[in-house]
């Protein structure tokens, strides 16, 4: 490290020779800054997942635009549909399909704990709407009560799971009817429940018998092959005379989906802040550590200063510190955070997992904001007024 | 270069605090420094000599008067000249002030490498020689909290010297040492400063060294009386 420095500064690393002189107080500020980043690393896997989480079920279709009612800001919210509009979508010569699209959520009374299940009713004529690992189970949805269960929901131990299979299907309970699981896909568990079940739009609507079939939650529709999407939204958005509605490319409603959560949502805003309180927590740990070095060296920057060294000498030992700090107080954070982001994801299975992106983002933000609690910290060496020596 | 000039002072005044509370402490200070020898300033507390002292040092404004340094009128001298000029003078503390986390060769070491451009090897090299002139190369990897007080301030005229001044200022340098140490210090100090030609001007209170100077200048109330 020593070398390094010298290296990148060009003179001997004053910086790194003082922290390292006091070894309690440079471990201890060392704890603090990989403190700040296992906060800000859990915050931002938190809000990963949330995004992940909030994008999954977007991946269990296959469309091109989606229609919703005007308040339906996110897959599980909002108001209903009428099928007509499907039908008046027709007119547009880029659709070539479409479905409706039914969202609820189910109960599984599992004795300790109910497994809370987001369940998506579809038609199982349409396979084309339904990714590839659904879409070769669809046929199994005809029979009524069918469902392809979530074999990644929260609360459903993995070898039952593993053992639902058509000639084992699992059946249970749910507002107050008989479901059969009779497969499985990888869904995972979110925020707004503990995972999936997609179940035929007749065994939707006799599940939430309030439900009724002319009125979906969405209408997907899928385009002639390389029409334009967002034109073809624009279009449908003239075409179709009812103008409260959102008819959005299915990518972008996905987006906005997306923003909305972390932006509009409490838990978004909360996770966002948890970043930003993260972000200040390392701030002030190395604006602290180094604004006590100064202070306790106080003499000899005075010392230097009457012999002749300017103020990019002091401003250069101070980022060096600061660089030290955040350089190797990101280490120990990045393990920590990966470390603790995994058993969270192991209990929640959420997908809380530590990307490069966090990494580099945690590890460049680690720098950048070490270097401004330094350059903020050399301010007290104005204080050092070498004719205070004599 | 004998004969040279290396500090001029002429009607230098100088006042500290402002309004009802500012408080003149030089009063029309004249005075010549030549290259070479050993100058004691003396003086009873609060007669000016570390004012004196400060002014050389280019540390304060000088306000009123004209005082040269090497050649340079510090008057009106902004933050880069004074800056560029202490880096051709030596500062030696009475505490010393090393730094605590270098050891001693990296202490002297930033007195070579102040002057920009001088790279590590030359800078150690110096410091080596330096230290080795004021009997401490045994001592040159230790840090300060393990020399004694007569050792830390040797390394403090190592310092002060390896870059080769032409001026060194000394305030109280033998304040803390026993009578022994504090008589090696001067001794080191005007044999080295003979051999480079170095001004040395030392504030004084301490009567056990002043048989050294080669020069004696008393000040009392901000004025040289003698």
């Amino acid at each position: 490290m020593s070398g390094l420095l010298q290296r990148l500064f060009g003179r001997m690393p004053i910086g790194w020779l003082q922290l390292t002189h006091r070894r309690g107080r440079f471990i201890a500020a060392l704890a603090g800054v990989a403190f700040a980043n296992v906060l800000v690393f859990v915050q931002l896997g938190i809000m990963n997942a949330m995004a992940a989480a909030t994008l999954r079920p977007y991946d269990f279709f296959v469309a091109d635009v989606m229609i919703s009612a005007g308040d339906a800001n996110a897959l599980n919210e909002g108001g209903n549909v009428a099928r007509q509009w499907m039908l008046q979508a027709f007119a547009d010569p880029d659709v070539v399909a479409g479905m409706g699209l039914f969202v609820g959520t189910a109960p599984w009374d599992r004795g300790e704990k109910d497994i809370s299940l987001n369940t998506l009713g579809v038609d199982p004529a349409q396979p084309r709407f339904l990714a590839p690992e659904i879409a070769a189970d669809a046929a199994l949805l005809k029979l009524q009560g069918a469902a392809i269960l979530d074999r990644r929901a929260r609360g459903l131990p993995r070898e039952e799971a593993a053992a639902i299979r058509p000639q084992t299907p699992r059946s249970f309970e749910t507002e107050g009817r008989t479901v059969t699981a009779m497969t499985t896909f990888a869904g995972g568990g979110g925020f707004g429940g503990d995972g999936y079940m997609i179940v035929s739009d007749q065994t939707f609507l006799s599940l939430f018998p309030a439900r009724r079939s002319g009125a979906p939650d969405h209408i997907l529709l899928q385009l002639r092959r390389g029409a334009d999407a967002t034109a073809v939204a624009a279009r449908l958005r003239t075409l179709i005379s009812d103008d409260s509605l959102r008819i959005r490319a299915y990518a972008d409603a996905a987006q906005e989906d997306l923003r909305y959560q972390q932006t509009r949502r409490p838990t978004g805003i909360i996770f966002g802040f948890g970043v930003l309180i993260g972000v200040l927590v390392g701030l002030v740990i190395v604006y602290q550590v180094l604004s006590a070095d100064v202070a306790d060296h106080l003499r000899e920057y005075a010392t230097f200063k009457a012999m002749g060294y300017g103020p990019m000498f002091f401003a250069g030992v101070v980022v060096e510190e600061a660089l030290v700090l955040g350089l190797l107080g990101f280490a120990p954070g990045l393990v920590f955070g990966a470390a603790i982001l995994s058993l969270m994801g192991a209990l929640t299975t959420l997908p809380l997992t530590m990307t490069p992106g966090m990494a580099v983002t945690v590890f460049l933000g680690t720098v950048l904001f070490s270097v401004l609690s330094g350059i903020v910290a050399t301010r007290r060496l104005a204080a050092a007024d070498p004719a205070d020596l004599f | 270069m004998d004969g040279e000039i290396i500090v001029e002072a002429r009607g230098l005044n100088h006042w500290f605090g402002a309004g009802e509370a500012r408080k003149q402490a030089l009063f029309d200070i004249d005075l010549a420094l030549p290259r070479g020898g050993l100058t004691a300033l003396i003086g009873p507390s609060g007669s000016g000599k570390t004012t004196v002292l400060t002014l050389i040092g280019c540390l304060r404004a000088v306000q009123d008067g004209s005082l040269r340094l090497m050649g340079h009128e510090l008057r009106g001298a902004g933050e880069a000249e004074l800056t560029a000029l202490r880096r051709r003078l030596g500062f030696i503390f009475q505490s010393h002030n090393l730094h605590e986390s270098l050891t001693a060769r990296q202490n002297v070491m930033m007195g070579a490498q102040v002057r920009p451009g001088v790279p590590d090897d030359l800078a150690s090299r110096a410091a080596t020689r330096a230290l080795g002139l004021v009997g401490l190369s045994d001592r040159a990897d230790y840090l300060p909290a393990n020399l004694s007080g007569g050792q830390k301030q040797r390394v403090a005229v190592a310092r002060a010297l390896v870059g080769a001044p032409a001026l060194v200022l000394a305030d109280e340098p033998t304040a803390a040492l026993d009578r022994d140490s504090a008589g090696e210090v001067v001794d080191l100090l005007k044999r080295l400063g003979r051999r480079r030609a170095t001004t040395t001007l030392l504030v004084t209170h301490d009567n056990r060294i002043l048989d050294r100077a080669d020069r004696i200048l008393t000040l009392e109330d901000g004025r040289i009386v003698s």
